[in-house]
């Protein structure tokens, strides 16, 4: 085998979306040198550049706020399973790092010079700030990219993907990685290592996030020893876009027209529905994710859903000035795919968009594992059974820059081990083996694995169709075997995949068996054959690899003074 | 009676070593150039090698290609029912089929380990 690239620093993260970028700055400012690696192209992929609107922080700006409303009713959303050391960490320490974006140049929207802040389902007040127009992500991105090209202290390496971490005596000292633009194999030794990696919403079919969210820091993680949390709740978004087919277009665009224009939600028959599952809409946007993808749902089993699958989205009695005032391009780009708001609804569904389980961590975001710390969407347990519309962007930002403070402060206070070779062999004998001569259409097998968990795994669960999941994964895992596929030479797409898949794999089944062990319905959630929401249940589930299993456990949430020391 | 699109694809590891090949891709409305090359990917030939993150949102901007001769990104061009050429851009350096270096030099860590910046 060719000797693998070797590189080293104090602190590696693996990621550069919203939460990868902050950390990056923060460790590099209190002194740390960083290594900021991305599978992809640093600052361009993950979720944040995909955030179509809003970031909910309680500044204040236009009416009185204060952090523990915002705190309230994110506990309130999370259906009694936060962590409240993390949820009440986003929601304090989320509006300095709006301010500290604001100053950056990010260009909130403001009016008359205060920040605006859009009123979003689930908050009691108008909390969400934006960048117009449906530019929230792309601006948090680009602002964040430019401070990480002037911060001194951070290296950057694009199209490195990250395959295992390296640890030894139970302590993570390195990583190994494929770099897909050469094909060699490459050790990292850091004394620290921060997984941003987001989440898993690539394991469905319909998503709204970037392809190379497919859970692989939950996979890293979990296989170096670390416990995941709340890993069943997948959050759909529920008007996620599904016909007339358009391009160019996020499937999630419909959200920002609905925070400012309301928007009727109707079945195929022309009926406003949310009633019937408890929640009345009224024309405004009030209902939370997991209710109304739970109300789209039952009315398509029903037989009133829209012809295409799903719920009929209006905008026809909003005059055309008050769409073009709000949207402005964004209405060109409609026109030229053929849509007219003023004279046809759209058709929408939910789409898988977020995961509020994770990796299990600290205030501090420190793991059980020392030296390996998490961040943003790849942490489990802040937002419960359901997040809010908003937390997540404001959770990239915050957890990445305390993730970035604590890796530093590690790195100034301990000694730890050299980077071992020898920790490294079984990994890097992965990365470079030599491929199969023939192997099972790879991206073909991803797709399978996507209608998988769209039929078996989604927003309704069963307990026939859960262990029906369970067991084709398990089939699939079988065809994926132990030797990776391809050639090894460069960007060798049969070997992403094989190596990603590796990890969906395993993380669809922590998913799927999670699922299938929560007898009751809550939240994201939803078991047909468990409706309804049991005291007994009111526990976080952590998940542990042993050996290939995967092991599931119930604890308490921490909540109240547990959270507060 | 179903429309296909025919993709027309640059195929190689070299720049002087390539060779196009042809793709019949069934054809619905409101696909993008994208969309028809993942479906080769997943129904023809997985080997095919193309950068992309975001799918959908042109928000990454990384499946930057030349298609009939234009610098477009793929997922706002749209796949139509006749034939269409796809290549890796002229101007930059390829890697493998659709793939070529796009990343600022300072983010590519194959030239940082070669010119023996390792200690990074």
């Amino acid at each position: 085998m060719t000797e693998p690239m070797h590189v080293e620093t104090d602190v590696l993260v693996i990621g550069s979306g919203g939460a990868g970028m902050y950390a990056a700055i923060e460790a590099a400012r209190s002194g740390a040198h960083v290594l900021l690696v991305d599978r992809s192209l640093i600052g361009r992929g993950g979720a944040t550049v995909m955030a179509q609107m809003t970031v909910a922080a309680a500044l204040g700006s236009q009416a009185p706020d204060h952090w523990t409303f915002h705190l309230h009713d994110t506990l309130q959303a999370g259906r009694g399973l936060c962590d409240e050391r993390l949820s009440r960490l986003l929601c304090e320490e989320g509006p300095d790092c709006i301010r500290q974006m604001d100053e950056w140049g990010v260009g909130w929207a403001r009016k008359d010079g205060r920040i605006t802040a859009a009123m979003a389902p689930g908050h009691d007040r108008p909390r969400c700030v934006y960048v117009d127009f449906l530019n929230t992500g792309p601006a948090v991105s680009k602002t964040l990219r430019a401070v990480v090209n002037r911060t001194p202290g951070i290296r950057k390496a694009c199209d490195l993907l990250i395959t295992d971490l390296v640890s030894h005596d139970g302590e993570v000292m390195g990583a190994v990685a494929l770099h897909l633009a050469s094909g060699a194999p490459v050790t990292v030794a850091a004394k620290a290592i921060i997984v941003a990696t987001g989440g898993l919403t690539r394991l469905y079919r319909r998503n709204s996030a970037s392809a190379n969210m497919g859970g692989d820091g939950y996979a890293l993680a979990l296989r170096a020893g670390a416990p995941l949390t709340d890993m069943e709740f997948v959050q759909f978004f529920p008007i996620g876009h599904l016909a007339p087919r358009l391009i160019g277009m996020d499937p999630i665009m419909w959200d920002p027209f609905r925070y400012k224009l309301g928007g009727r939600l109707l079945n195929g028959l022309g009926e406003e529905f949310t009633s019937r599952y408890g929640s009345r809409e009224d024309g405004a946007y009030v209902l939370t994710r997991d209710l109304a993808t739970y109300a789209i749902v039952k009315e398509v089993e029903a037989g009133r859903g829209s012809p295409h699958g799903g719920a009929y989205l209006s905008f026809e009695h909003c005059p055309e000035a008050e769409l073009r005032a709000a949207f402005g391009p964004v209405i060109d780009r409609l026109a030229r795919n053929a849509i007219d708001l003023t004279k046809m609804p759209v058709e929408v569904a939910p789409i898988a968009h977020y995961h509020m389980g994770g990796v299990a961590a600290d205030a501090r975001m420190e793991t059980e594992i020392p030296g390996l710390l998490v961040a943003g969407e790849a942490i489990g347990g802040t937002n419960g059974a359901n997040r809010l519309s908003g937390n997540a962007v404001t959770e990239a930002l915050v957890f990445g820059r305390r993730a970035g403070r604590s890796a530093a402060s590690r790195i100034a206070g301990t000694t730890s081990q050299p980077f071992r070779p020898s920790a490294a062999r079984a990994a890097l004998d992965l990365v470079a083996q030599k491929g199969a001569p023939a192997n099972p259409n790879s991206a073909d097998m991803i797709q399978r694995l996507q209608s998988v968990m769209a039929e078996d795994v989604g927003p309704l669960r069963t307990r026939e169709g859960l262990q029906r999941a369970i067991a084709r994964i398990d089939d699939l895992a079988e065809e994926l075997g132990e030797r990776p596929f391809g050639d090894g030479r460069r960007f060798d797409m049969r070997r992403i995949d094989w190596f990603d898949l590796r990890n969906m794999l395993l993380v669809a089944r922590v998913v799927a068996q999670a699922a299938l062990r929560r007898t009751e319905s809550r939240g994201a959630h939803q078991r047909e054959d468990f409706p309804g929401m049991l005291p007994a249940w009111g526990v976080n589930q952590v998940a542990r690899c042993h050996d290939g299993r995967i092991d599931l456990t119930s604890v308490p949430p921490v909540q109240g003074l547990a959270a507060a020391q | 009676m179903t429309a296909t699109a025919r993709l027309r694809v640059w195929r190689g590891l070299a720049p002087q070593a390539g060779k196009f090949e042809t793709y019949e891709v069934p054809f619905e409305p409101g696909q993008s150039v994208l969309d028809g090359l993942r479906w080769i990917r997943a129904n023809r030939d997985p080997t095919l090698a193309i950068r992309f993150s975001c799918i959908n949102a042109n928000a990454c901007k990384e499946c930057m290609m030349e298609i009939d001769g234009n610098t477009v990104y793929a997922c706002t061009a749209r796949l139509e029912p006749r034939e269409i050429t796809v290549q890796p851009l002229s101007n930059k350096a390829l890697v493998r089929d659709l793939v070529t270096e796009i990343a600022p030099p300072a983010e590519r860590f194959w030239e940082r380990v070669k010119t023996g910046v390792q200690n990074v």
